[in-house]
Parts: C-alpha cells; sequence; structure tokens
C-alpha cells in the first residue's frame, strides 16, 4: 500500500465516510498491526478510539470484595523499581501513568486529560516534543492535588542513575518542563517516532512529589512508600506482606466518576498456574488469574466446569532459545559465560543451524501451548509490521543430521556426535512449569535423534527470573548451554524490546547481569541498524531497519523463537474485566465490574 | 529382663533336646520371622517390586522418552499396561526405570544414615567421659539445623563438582544419598545410644567385661545385636522418608533432571491431570505407597524376629 493511499484513506476516516474500525482492518490487511494503524490516525488528527471495556454501574462501590491471585508473588510496590511483572501489576493498582494502552492498541488517557495529538498541540510536527496537559481535579490518597509538578519530579526521579529505577532507559535522555500546574512538556533530544513512553502504561506511573522528594538517588531503596504506596489509583492502600497477600479499599475521590465498582481489593500471592486456573474456573475462590501458562488440555477440561472464562489477548511476548555462544564452562575475571570466551561446539553455526530444525514447533503449539501461543521463527511477532516474513521455520531430523555431518561432526560409539574430543552435549535450562518441560522433553527426543544429547535442568521460577547475583541459576547469568524463557513486550512497539539484541546490552559481571542483551551475542551489523532505526522518523523504514536486527539473530541461530505467545487470564463468569496484552492486567482496574 | 525367660529354642538347654540339631541363630530368626503374615507377604510385594524394576527394562524394552502424539493420555491397554502420559510416553517403562532410582535412593540413603547413626550413638553409649555428651552435643547440633536451607547450599556447592566425577545421574544420586543420608541419621544415633547405655550396664556384658573382651568387642558382639531391633525399624522408616525427600528434591528443581523418571517426578508430572488421567498418578502413587508399606511391615517383623525377649 502506497502512502498516498493512507492518506486517502485517512481522508475518509475525517470525513466520516471510513470508521476507524475498518480503517484499522484495512491497514491490518497490507500488514500493518492495530496499534500502529492507530498511531498513524493520531498523527493525522483523527482522535484516538477507545477499545475499553464500557462501564455499567451507576454508582461506585457496592459490588463486594475483588480478588485477584497473582501466582507469582508480588514483592514490592514501586512501579519503578518492579522488573518483574507481578510487581507492575499489584503497584499499577494505586499509582497511574499519564495514559495506558488498550487491547487494540490505543492509547487511553488515565491522568492526561487528552491524548496528544498534532490537533490539540499536543505533538509537534518535528518529532521533538509532546505536550501532556493533565487531568483537573485529581487527588492524592492523602487529599493533595495531583499537579505538573508530581509529573516533573518523576522524571527527575527515574532519570537519577542513583535511584536505580528500572525504568530509567525511559527518562535519561529526556527533558520534562511544567508549563503550568496542569501541562508538562517532554522534549526529546532527537526526532522520536515512537514518542509514548515517557509517562505511559508500566514505564510511565507518576509518583507523588511529597512522598519520595526526599528519596531521590541513592536513598531511593529506604522510602516507606516503596511498600506502602500513596497513589492516585482506585483503590487506597491497607496492607502488604510481600511475598504473600496485598490489600487496598476503595478510594472514595477517584477521579472517574463511579468507578471503581468494588469495596475492596485483595491480590494473593503464592502457588502456581494450574492451581490458579483452578482457583477460577473450577472452585470459583477467586475472580481473576493471571497469566495462565497451563496445557490447552488441563485449561479446556477446566472451563467445562462453567465457573469461570479463559480470556487470550495477542502480545508481542516470545518463547524462545537462547544458544550460547560463549563458554559456560570457563571461569573467566569471576563469571562464567563470559563474552572473552568462545563456546567449544556452540560457536559453530553449523551446530546451531541443525538444532534449530530439531525443534518441532507445530507439535509443541498443538499439543502443548495451543490458544497460548503461535509457532513462529521470527523474534518480533506483533506489531504485525515488524514481523520478519523471511524468517521460516522447519522440522527435520534428515537435514539436521547431514548439515551435521557435511559439518565432521561424527557420531561416537554413545551415539554422540563429535569432533576433535569435543562432545555435542548440552545443559538446556529453564523455569520450571510443566508446559516447559514437555517442551524439553519434545525437544531432547529430537536431538537425541540427531546424536546431540541434551541434559534438561529446571528451576524453580522464584530463583530463575530473579536478579539475585549470587545465585548461578538466574536466566541472566546463562550458565548454560541453551536456556528457554519468555519475554514480554512491553509496549506496542518493538524498539525497546530490541535492544536486547545490541552489544552495550550484554549482561555481565560489570552491569551485575542486568544488561538486557542475555544472549551475550553481538553483531555490530545489528548494532548499526538499531541506532539508525531509533532516529528514523518514517515508519517503515524504521521497520525495516529493526526487521533487520531481529533477522541478524534469529538467522545465526542464536536466537530460536519458539511461540508469539497470546496472554492468558482467567475470570469469574460475572467479571467484567479489561485484558490488554500492550499493558499490564491492572491497566484498567479501576472500570472492572461484576455483573 | 534379657535372658531370664527361656523363650525359644535357641536359648533352650542344648541336652534337653537331644533329638534335633541344634539351631542357628539366624534360621530361628527366620523361623519367628515367618510366622509375621503382614511381614512375608510384604517381602514377597517388595521382592516382586524390585524385581519388576531390575529385570522388568529387559522384558519390556519401550524407550522410556519415545513421545508419540497420536497416544496422549490413553489409559492401560494391551499396548501400554500402565496407559501413557500426555506426551504419549509409556508408563509402565517409565516406572521400571523411575524405580530403580527411587528404590536405590531410599536403600542407599536408609545405609548411609544408619551406618552414621550406629557408630555414632554406640560410641557415645560406651563413653564414660566427654565423648557422650560431646557427640550428643553434635547430634542436637544437626536436628536443629534448618534442612532445606542446608539442603539447598549444599547442591549448589557440590553439584558440579559430583556432576564432573559422576555424570549427571550419578552426581545427583551420590549427592541426594549423602545429603539425605547425612541429615537423617540422628534418631538412629539417639536411639542406639539409650540402648547401648542401658544394655551396658547387663549381666552379659559385664561377663563378657570379666572374661577380658575389649570395649570393641562388648560393643560389636554383645550389645549391639541386642539393640538391632529399634534401629531396624528406625532404618525402613529412613527408607520411606529418602524416597519422599528425593521426590521433594525433584519437586524443587534442585533432584534428578527433569526427564529422568523417579516416581516422586513422575507423581509430580501427573497432578495437573488427576481428573481425566489418574492412571498417570495412581501407577507411581501406589508404587511408593507399597514400598514404603512393606518396608514397614518388613521391619516389624524383624523387629518382632529379632527381639529375643518376644515369645513366639
Amino acid at each position: 500500500m502506497k502512502d498516498t493511499e493512507i492518506r486517502g484513506l485517512i481522508a475518509d476516516v475525517k470525513e466520516g465516510s471510513l470508521s476507524r474500525r475498518s480503517f484499522i482492518k484495512r491497514m491490518a490487511a497490507v500488514g500493518i498491526a492495530a496499534p500502529i494503524a492507530s498511531q498513524i490516525l493520531v498523527w493525522n488528527d483523527v482522535a484516538m478510539a477507545n477499545a475499553t471495556l464500557p462501564y455499567k454501574p451507576t454508582k461506585a462501590g457496592g459490588a463486594g470484595p475483588l480478588k485477584i491471585l497473582l501466582w507469582q508473588a508480588p514483592t514490592l510496590l514501586n512501579p519503578h523499581f518492579a522488573s518483574g511483572t507481578k510487581d507492575q501489576i499489584a503497584s499499577r493498582i494505586f499509582y497511574e501513568p499519564l495514559a495506558g494502552w488498550d487491547k487494540e492498541g490505543n492509547l487511553i488517557p488515565c491522568l492526561a486529560a487528552e491524548v496528544p495529538t498534532k490537533a490539540n498541540g499536543g505533538l509537534s510536527a518535528d518529532g521533538t516534543t509532546v505536550t501532556w496537559k493533565l487531568k483537573p481535579g485529581v487527588k492524592w490518597h492523602d487529599g493533595k492535588p495531583f499537579t505538573a509538578d508530581d509529573v516533573v519530579f518523576t522524571w527527575q526521579y527515574a532519570k537519577d542513575p542513583a535511584t536505580a529505577a528500572y525504568t530509567t532507559g525511559s527518562y535519561k535522555d529526556i527533558k520534562v518542563e511544567k508549563v503550568d500546574d496542569l501541562t508538562v512538556k517532554v522534549v526529546f533530544t532527537q526526532p522520536t517516532p515512537f514518542w509514548a513512553d515517557p509517562f505511559v502504561a508500566t514505564v510511565g506511573q507518576i509518583l507523588p512529589k511529597h512522598r519520595f522528594a526526599d528519596y531521590v538517588g541513592a536513598k531511593s531503596r529506604e522510602a516507606p512508600d516503596n511498600l506502602k504506596p500513596i497513589g492516585t489509583g482506585p483503590y487506597k492502600f491497607t496492607d502488604f506482606k510481600p511475598g504473600d497477600i496485598l490489600t487496598g479499599e476503595r478510594f472514595a475521590d477517584y477521579h472517574i466518576k463511579n468507578q471503581p465498582a468494588f469495596d475492596s481489593i485483595e491480590v494473593k500471592g503464592g502457588g502456581d498456574a494450574v492451581s490458579a486456573a483452578r482457583a477460577v474456573l473450577q472452585t470459583g475462590e477467586y475472580d481473576y488469574a493471571w497469566n495462565l501458562q497451563v496445557e490447552e488440555e488441563v485449561l479446556k477440561r477446566m472451563e467445562t466446569g462453567g465457573r469461570g472464562k479463559t480470556s487470550a489477548v495477542a502480545s508481542g511476548d516470545i518463547e524462545f532459545i537462547i544458544l550460547n555462544t560463549t563458554d559456560p564452562n570457563t571461569e573467566v575475571d569471576g563469571e562464567r559465560s563470559s563474552v572473552k570466551t568462545k563456546h567449544p561446539t556452540l560457536s559453530d553455526p553449523a551446530v546451531r543451524k541443525a538444532i534449530n530444525l530439531l525443534i518441532d514447533r507445530d507439535s509443541i503449539q498443538k499439543f502443548i501451548y495451543g490458544r497460548g501461543g503461535t509457532a513462529t521463527a521470527s523474534f518480533v511477532n506483533e506489531p504485525k509490521q515488524f514481523k520478519s516474513t523471511k524468517l521460516k521455520y522447519e522440522f527435520s531430523i534428515d537435514k539436521a543430521n547431514k548439515i551435521l555431518d557435511e559439518a565432521g561432526w561424527k557420531k561416537g560409539s554413545d551415539g554422540v556426535r563429535e569432533k576433535d574430543g569435543k562432545k555435542l552435549k548440552y545443559v538446556y535450562q529453564t523455569s520450571i512449569n510443566a508446559p516447559r518441560q514437555k517442551t524439553q522433553a519434545i525437544i531432547k527426543q529430537a536431538c537425541q535423534k540427531a546424536g546431540i544429547e541434551l541434559e534438561l535442568k529446571s528451576v524453580t521460577a522464584s530463583v530463575f527470573f530473579s536478579s539475585d547475583v549470587a545465585n548461578p541459576d538466574t536466566y541472566t547469568k546463562l550458565y548454560c548451554d541453551m536456556e528457554m524463557y519468555t519475554t514480554t513486550q512491553p509496549q506496542p512497539d518493538p524498539e525497546r524490546f530490541l535492544n536486547q539484541f545490541t552489544s552495550w546490552e550484554i549482561a555481565s559481571k560489570e552491569n551485575k547481569w542486568l544488561g538486557r542483551n542475555v544472549s551475550r551475542y553481538s553483531d555490530p551489523e545489528a548494532d548499526k541498524a538499531y541506532k539508525a532505526a531509533q532516529g528514523e522518523l518514517d515508519p517503515a523504514k524504521r521497520a525495516a531497519l529493526l526487521i533487520k536486527v531481529n533477522e541478524i539473530f534469529c538467522e545465526a541461530n542464536v536466537i530460536l523463537p519458539l511461540l508469539s505467545r497470546t496472554r492468558v487470564a482467567a475470570a469469574a463468569n460475572n467479571l467484567m474485566h479489561d485484558h490488554s496484552g500492550w499493558d499490564v492486567d491492572s491497566w484498567n482496574i479501576a472500570a472492572w465490574y461484576r455483573t | 529382663m534379657a535372658g531370664s525367660t527361656l523363650a525359644s529354642p535357641s536359648v533352650d538347654p542344648v541336652v534337653a533336646a537331644p533329638a534335633s540339631a541344634p539351631v542357628s541363630p539366624g534360621r530361628e530368626t527366620w523361623r519367628r520371622f515367618r510366622r509375621h503374615k503382614l511381614a512375608m507377604i510384604s517381602t514377597f510385594v517388595l521382592a516382586f517390586l524390585v524385581l519388576g524394576v531390575v529385570i522388568g527394562p529387559w522384558l519390556w524394552p519401550i524407550p522410556i522418552n519415545d513421545i508419540d502424539f497420536s497416544a496422549q493420555l490413553h489409559g492401560p491397554s494391551w499396548e501400554h499396561p500402565l496407559g501413557t502420559d500426555d506426551l504419549g510416553q509409556d508408563i509402565l517403562a517409565r516406572m521400571m526405570y523411575g524405580g530403580r532410582i527411587s528404590l536405590a535412593v531410599g536403600l542407599a540413603a536408609m545405609i548411609v544414615a544408619t551406618i552414621v547413626g550406629v557408630i555414632i550413638g554406640a560410641f557415645a553409649g560406651m563413653s564414660r567421659k566427654y565423648a557422650d555428651p560431646a557427640l550428643m552435643w553434635v547430634t542436637d547440633l544437626f536436628l536443629s539445623l534448618p534442612q532445606l536451607p542446608l539442603l539447598l547450599l549444599v547442591i549448589y556447592l557440590f553439584r558440579e563438582q559430583l556432576k564432573a566425577l559422576f555424570g549427571v545421574e550419578g552426581g545427583v544420586f551420590v549427592l541426594i544419598v549423602v545429603v539425605i543420608g547425612g541429615l537423617r541419621w540422628m534418631p538412629v544415633a539417639r536411639l542406639v545410644r539409650a540402648q547401648f547405655l542401658s544394655l551396658r550396664e547387663k549381666e552379659f556384658v559385664e561377663a563378657a567385661r570379666a572374661q577380658g573382651a575389649t570395649k570393641l568387642r562388648q560393643m560389636v558382639a554383645h550389645i549391639l545385636p541386642n539393640a538391632l531391633g529399634p534401629v531396624i525399624v528406625a532404618a525402613t522408616i529412613e527408607v520411606s522418608a529418602a524416597i519422599i525427600a528425593e521426590s521433594t528434591l525433584s519437586f524443587l528443581g534442585l533432584g534428578f533432571p527433569p526427564d529422568i523418571p523417579t516416581w516422586g517426578r513422575l507423581l509430580f508430572d501427573a497432578k495437573d491431570h488427576l481428573d481425566s488421567a489418574p492412571h498417570w498418578a495412581l501407577f507411581p502413587g501406589a508404587s511408593i505407597f507399597l514400598t514404603v508399606l512393606s518396608i514397614n511391615f518388613i521391619g516389624d517383623g524383624l523387629r518382632d524376629a529379632l527381639d529375643p525377649r518376644r515369645v513366639i
């Protein structure tokens, strides 16, 4: 589709002869996903649509308690330290950003009065500034008014490297100015195509200046409000036992009329995905459960109970395998899997290519994940125009055998291939979760047939995904040959997401293994393309650059994508909730109600 | 107490029964053991299970990891006598493979715990000076150690080294046996010490001492055989505790690799499918149950058979 055609269609939408929905459908038909299609409309002064849940109750309160089950329990409530999704969900109940993403990727204002557009003067023509108008009359839970000072403060707080905020990447390169009490201006150093990042969604939750002013920088972790939040959200904090239970009660002065519908909220942690699904779908003890990575078979059976329903929404999350090209068994300067080392066998591209051919993605999707994922060979799958059309997957043990034969890996007496005394024996690690162990078993069997021996290792999820520097089993340490997990794409734009393929993000001892590039692989071409994409305002060119980054890693067979995941949640039959694949589950929790 | 009642043929005066040949202690024990019906049945059950896991894989040569999506969660049939799991893998084959590990872990950990416990208990019980309180302090210290954190620590520290020495399965096996055995000897030690404290003052020990028996000989030849009854019962309990501890470790992801189907692992995998495919959990569960139960009964029977004061 050419520029002019899109412009024509935009004109039709403006005139009213074409509905927003049909516009987005037509865009989808040519491979432009909803979030970007709606951003195109914004750039052209058509107001953002709204795919949020229509709110029916006519008064606030009265619906009793809302009981949510997060089977990975929240441990802290400051959104700027919340690297785990569980903590982001929990803090979003109390804190709010200026705007959030709905399930179609539309930007929905929350603490902002309106979404900035060119028409309302919010977006500058050169793409360097965004002006946010704030909603008047918003109050913090302690009664103080919410103003532009709080927004500016949040920027100062998060950008300070000493604060060590998880969100710092969104704030360190921008400037934020207060225009008046209810207007703030965000200034980017360069034209920024994806402007809806600072103050938006997960990374954008606004902190109250009067509570956090003394805790900027090194003292940030001492703030009492890290565990006892005072925010603007629909529920006021009552009690929190980290790792166990979080309770709150309805905030009477909430800034949206008649919301929230529930009198109190309870967020309970613990258990596993299956028991969480059971508590909602079968026994009905809870109203809502999150992140149900449960085998399709089990989920279907639970649904027949009729007490609850599941909802699956598209997201950019991806389940994938990393093949470690560094040596996990040699220690250099106090760390293993250091970029200074080379893996004895996986550094051979032929071996990596063979392993990629040994993954039966279709069976994994069909028999294990079901609605939970779609088999893919591309790391980025949503929004659709960022998905590589070149990457294809294939399952063929014969081809894998042929490649290994040609590369000189000969089968030994024990059936394991070897060359120069180096055997193709790998440790394959993931977190403990039934679908993942099944996937491991399937891949192990195929590898065995090709003369590659895998040792399966599973680590309990709370250890595997923790950022504990002392623990050798965390996923960022990569002290193994192969590793499998899901990484979440927090926004309907893959730029920030793809920084895990850049050389400056490589996880190492130096950055306490907080670097986003866990695979430790890097390619100057990928770095170059990524940097170019950051400043590219033309959406098509930018997409091409980002696709290139994705392809470099997938074609090197360092990153082996398995499934493009959907987010699956379960809710009681009478609970109306607003589930978005582009924001956390609690992004619009104020609008939840019971029928 | 001991020896005052002439309760069994072996202590009958030999002169009084000239017709029958002298009965050896071993045969006497066996005679008494056979009287315990449940213990006899249990012996057969356990023998069946052990034989099953030892020679079973030769008779049923289906690979344990043969994935067949066309046979997911099938119930028992001629093709798969114990049914299949959700990857279509044969549960009978997996159980026989896993049973070897589970039973071996249980028995080996029991032997380690019992040997350590008996040695420490015996020395503490025989000592009349500082060794007894010192050894009991050590026992109390071990009892007060939080087991799970210690397990985690030991496993993190030594897993890699042992893996390099004994291979993946061997390394974990040695580690689990040593750790479970090393953390469960305390009850045995206390039992043995208590037995020794009372037995060492008995007339037959004094008689032995008067004849010049060394301390070691008193311990090994005279006191220990009389103290064994309770030890055997405690040891049988250790077997079941070790099997269960191994499943706990597998559950935490610290035991054997997830694709090695120990009985505990099979149960863990099956728990999500209890309502639709009960056979998957039932067979390994029943095996653990039967093993533990029969070992306990055998222990019971052995205690009765070895107790010289009991008339059977």
